[in-house]
C-alpha cells in the first residue's frame, strides 16, 4: 500500500495541524507520510487537488462546497473529512476608520462596530465613493461571515458597500494603498497590516459567531475512497496535532516551525501571538487576549458536522444569488463526511459526539452532548445577532435573513 | 505584414501574459512572438491588474500558478460584466492531459469562449512549453550555484586537512575521496562535515 499523502496548503496559522502532524512525527507514528506543497492562491490549490497533484489540501470550507457544485468551475465532487479549525479570522480596517467605529481601550462590539459603520458607509455610499472590504476568496468564510455581520447590522453587501478578492500578502498594502477600507483575513495578516501601522483591528470573526466554521482537509471524493485506510492514518495524526497545538507548552515551539521559510515564512513572534488567542489591535495598543480566536482541537472541533456544511450552503444562495435547491442542498451536505471521521477515531481516545449535525448558534452556556464515545462538553457557540441555524428547516431560515 | 492588414483578414487574438517574473514573461511572449495572429501584452504589476485586464480586453490570458492574484482574476471573471464573453478556465475542460501538462508546467490559462480550439491549442502548448523551458534554466542556475558552493566547501575542507594534518592538497583531496567512498556518501557531503566540525571546535 502506497502510504504517502501529498497536501497543499496556504502559508496561513491554520495550516498547522498537517505540518505540525508531519514535522512532530505524528504522522510517521499513524502509518502516513505527508509531502506539504505550498502555494500562492487557493485557485491553484484547488488546481493541484482536481488534477492529481495533491491528495489532500488545507482548504476554505466554502471553496470545497463551491468545487463540488460547479460553482466557478465544472463541478467535481469533493470530501472534507476533518476541519482544520473554526474561526481565526479578524476585521480590520484603516486606523482612522477604525478609531471611529471601535471606540477606545479595546476591541469592538459587532453591534456597535456595525452600528457606526453603517452611517458612515451611508455618507460614503452619497459620496459616491462606497466602504470597500477585502476578502480573500468569494467562497470563503471569511466573505461569509463578513457578509453575515455585515447585512445584520443594516448595511447591505453589494449595495451600500463593496467587497472584492484580495490575496492574504497584499492585505496590508491594499489597505496602506487606500485600494481596501477593510479587510476579513486570517492570521499572520492582520498583525502585519496592524504592525505596518495601516490597519487596526476591530472584531475577529469568533465574535460573529463563535464557533464558525473555517478551513477543511478536502480531498477528491473518489481519492478519498481510494486512499481510504491512509486517510484514516491521516485524519488520526492531525488529532495527535491538535492537542499538542494546543497545549500552551508548545507555543513557543510550534510558533518557530509555522514560521520557516517553507511553510509561512514569517514572524515567529506574530504567529505565536495568535495562536494563543492574543490580538495587537493596534501599533502601539493594547495586546487584547480573545479566548478561542483561534479554535483548532477542543470541543471535537475538528469534527465534520453536516450541519456547519448546510450553513455554508444557505449563504452560497445567499451570496451568489441562487435558488435554494434541495438536490444541492444534498450534494453540499454530502462534502463533510462524519462517518470517515467516526471510522477513522473509534477506538481512540479522541471524544465522538453522538449526532452528526446540530442546531448552530443555539448553545447559550457550555452543555455537555451525547457521545458515541468520550464525552464532550460544548462551550458557548452563538451567533451575534442571537439567530438560531435549524437544519431541519433551511428554507426557513433563509427566508428570515435580512 | 502590417498588422493593420492582417486584422482585415483575420482578426488578431489579444494574449494577455500575466506574470509577476518578468524573465519569465519574456521568455513567453518571444515564444508567443512567432505567432503572427497574436497581439501580446505582458502584465507583470500587481496594482491595477483588473483595470488593466479591463483595457486589454484579452481573448486568452495566461498566468503563472504561483501568482496570488489568481484569486482575483478568477473573482473579476465570474462576477464582472466588463469583459463581454464570459471566460472559462483552460481550453477543454474534457481533456486532463493537456490540463495536467498545463498545471505541472505550472502555468494557468483563461480562454474566451467561442474561440476555436484549432487557434487556441498551439498557443496553449507553446506556452506550456516555454514554463517548462523557463523551470529548466532556473534548475540549471540553482544546480550551477550549488556546485559553486559545493567547490568552495570543498576546497575549504581541504585547507582545514592541510593545516592540521600537515599533508599536501592531492594528499588531502585524497582523503576526501577515500572518506566519501568507505561511508558511501558524496565528497562535498564530507567536506560540508569537516567545516562544520571546525567550526563547532571554536576554528570557524
Amino acid at each position: 500500500m502506497n502510504t504517502e499523502l501529498t497536501i497543499g496548503f496556504l502559508p496561513l496559522v491554520d495550516a498547522c495541524l498537517p505540518i505540525l502532524a508531519h514535522e512532530h512525527g505524528f504522522a510517521e507514528e499513524a502509518g502516513v507520510s505527508l509531502r506539504l506543497v505550498k502555494d500562492m492562491s487557493w485557485a491553484t490549490v484547488l488546481d493541484r487537488l482536481l488534477y492529481g497533484h495533491s491528495d489532500a489540501a488545507h482548504m476554505i470550507a466554502p471553496l470545497a462546497i463551491a468545487a463540488t457544485l460547479g460553482r466557478g468551475r465544472p463541478a467535481q465532487p469533493l470530501s472534507a473529512p476533518f476541519v482544520l479549525g473554526l474561526n481565526g479570522n479578524a476585521i480590520t480596517l484603516r486606523p482612522e476608520l477604525a478609531r471611529q467605529v471601535r471606540g477606545e481601550g479595546g476591541i469592538g462590539s459587532p453591534v456597535e462596530v456595525g452600528a457606526a459603520l453603517k452611517t458612515i458607509a451611508a455618507d460614503r455610499l452619497k459620496a459616491g465613493k462606497p466602504l470597500t472590504f477585502g476578502v480573500v476568496h468569494r467562497y470563503s468564510s471569511h466573505n461569509y461571515m463578513l457578509r453575515y455581520w455585515l447585512a445584520a447590522c443594516g448595511i447591505r453587501p453589494d449595495h451600500d458597500v463593496d467587497i472584492s478578492t484580495v490575496p492574504p500578502p497584499f492585505c496590508a498594502d491594499a489597505l496602506k494603498q487606500g485600494e481596501v477600507d477593510g479587510i476579513c483575513v486570517g492570521e499572520p495578516w492582520n498583525s502585519v497590516a496592524v504592525s505596518r501601522g495601516v490597519g487596526e483591528i476591530v472584531l475577529s470573526t469568533a465574535q460573529i459567531w463563535r464557533r464558525g466554521v473555517e478551513k477543511v482537509l478536502a480531498m477528491r471524493q473518489n481519492v478519498l475512497e481510494e486512499k481510504r485506510e491512509v486517510v484514516e492514518r491521516l485524519i488520526r495524526a492531525l488529532c495527535r496535532a491538535g492537542e499538542h497545538f494546543v497545549d500552551p507548552e508548545n507555543w513557543d515551539s510550534n510558533a518557530d516551525i509555522l514560521a520557516r521559510p517553507e511553510y509561512l515564512d514569517g514572524s515567529a513572534d506574530l504567529i505565536r501571538k495568535a495562536i494563543s488567542d492574543q490580538l495587537l489591535i493596534a501599533r502601539e495598543g493594547p495586546l487584547v487576549h480573545y479566548p478561542d480566536f483561534m479554535f483548532q482541537h477542543r470541543e471535537a472541533a475538528n469534527f465534520p458536522w453536516v450541519s456547519q456544511a448546510e450553513w455554508l450552503y444557505t449563504q452560497m444562495v445567499r451570496w451568489d444569488g441562487t435558488p435554494f435547491d434541495v438536490e444541492e442542498c444534498r450534494k453540499a451536505a454530502g462534502v463533510f463526511r462524519p462517518d470517515v471521521y467516526r471510522s477513522a477515531l473509534l477506538g481512540t481516545g479522541a471524544p465522538l459526539p453522538g449526532a452528526s449535525s446540530k442546531v448552530e448558534g443555539s448553545l447559550e452556556s457550555s452543555t455537555v452532548v451525547g457521545t458515541q464515545q468520550g464525552s464532550i462538553m460544548l462551550e458557548k457557540n452563538t451567533f451575534f445577532d442571537g439567530v438560531v441555524f435549524d437544519p431541519n428547516d433551511i428554507e426557513g431560515y433563509l427566508s428570515g435573513l435580512p | 505584414m502590417p498588422r493593420a492588414l492582417l486584422r482585415c483578414t483575420k482578426l488578431a487574438m489579444r494574449i494577455a501574459i500575466i506574470d509577476e517574473s518578468a524573465a519569465r514573461a519574456s521568455i513567453i511572449q518571444e515564444g508567443l512572438a512567432t505567432f503572427d495572429d497574436c497581439e501580446l501584452f505582458v502584465v507583470t504589476e500587481r496594482r491595477g491588474l483588473l483595470a488593466r485586464i479591463g483595457e486589454i480586453a484579452p481573448d486568452i490570458v495566461l498566468m503563472d500558478l504561483g501568482n496570488p492574484s489568481r484569486d482575483v482574476l478568477e473573482e473579476y471573471f465570474a462576477v464582472s460584466r466588463a469583459l463581454q464573453r464570459p471566460i472559462a478556465m483552460f481550453v477543454d475542460e474534457s481533456d486532463d492531459e493537456s490540463i495536467a501538462a498545463s498545471v505541472e508546467a505550472g502555468v494557468s490559462s483563461y480562454v474566451v469562449d467561442g474561440l476555436a480550439p484549432g487557434r487556441i491549442r498551439p498557443i496553449l502548448d507553446l506556452a506550456v512549453r516555454r514554463f517548462n523551458a523557463f523551470s529548466r534554466l532556473q534548475q540549471d542556475l540553482a544546480d550551477a550555484k550549488g556546485k559553486l558552493a559545493e567547490r568552495e566547501t570543498i576546497d575549504k575542507a581541504k585547507r582545514i586537512l592541510m593545516d592540521s594534518k600537515g599533508v599536501p592538497e592531492p594528499k588531502a583531496y585524497a582523503e576526501l575521496r577515500k572518506a566519501a567512498m568507505n561511508q558511501g556518501k558524496r565528497i562535498a557531503d564530507i567536506a560540508e562535515a569537516i567545516v562544520t566540525a571546525h567550526k563547532l571546535m571554536g576554528n570557524g
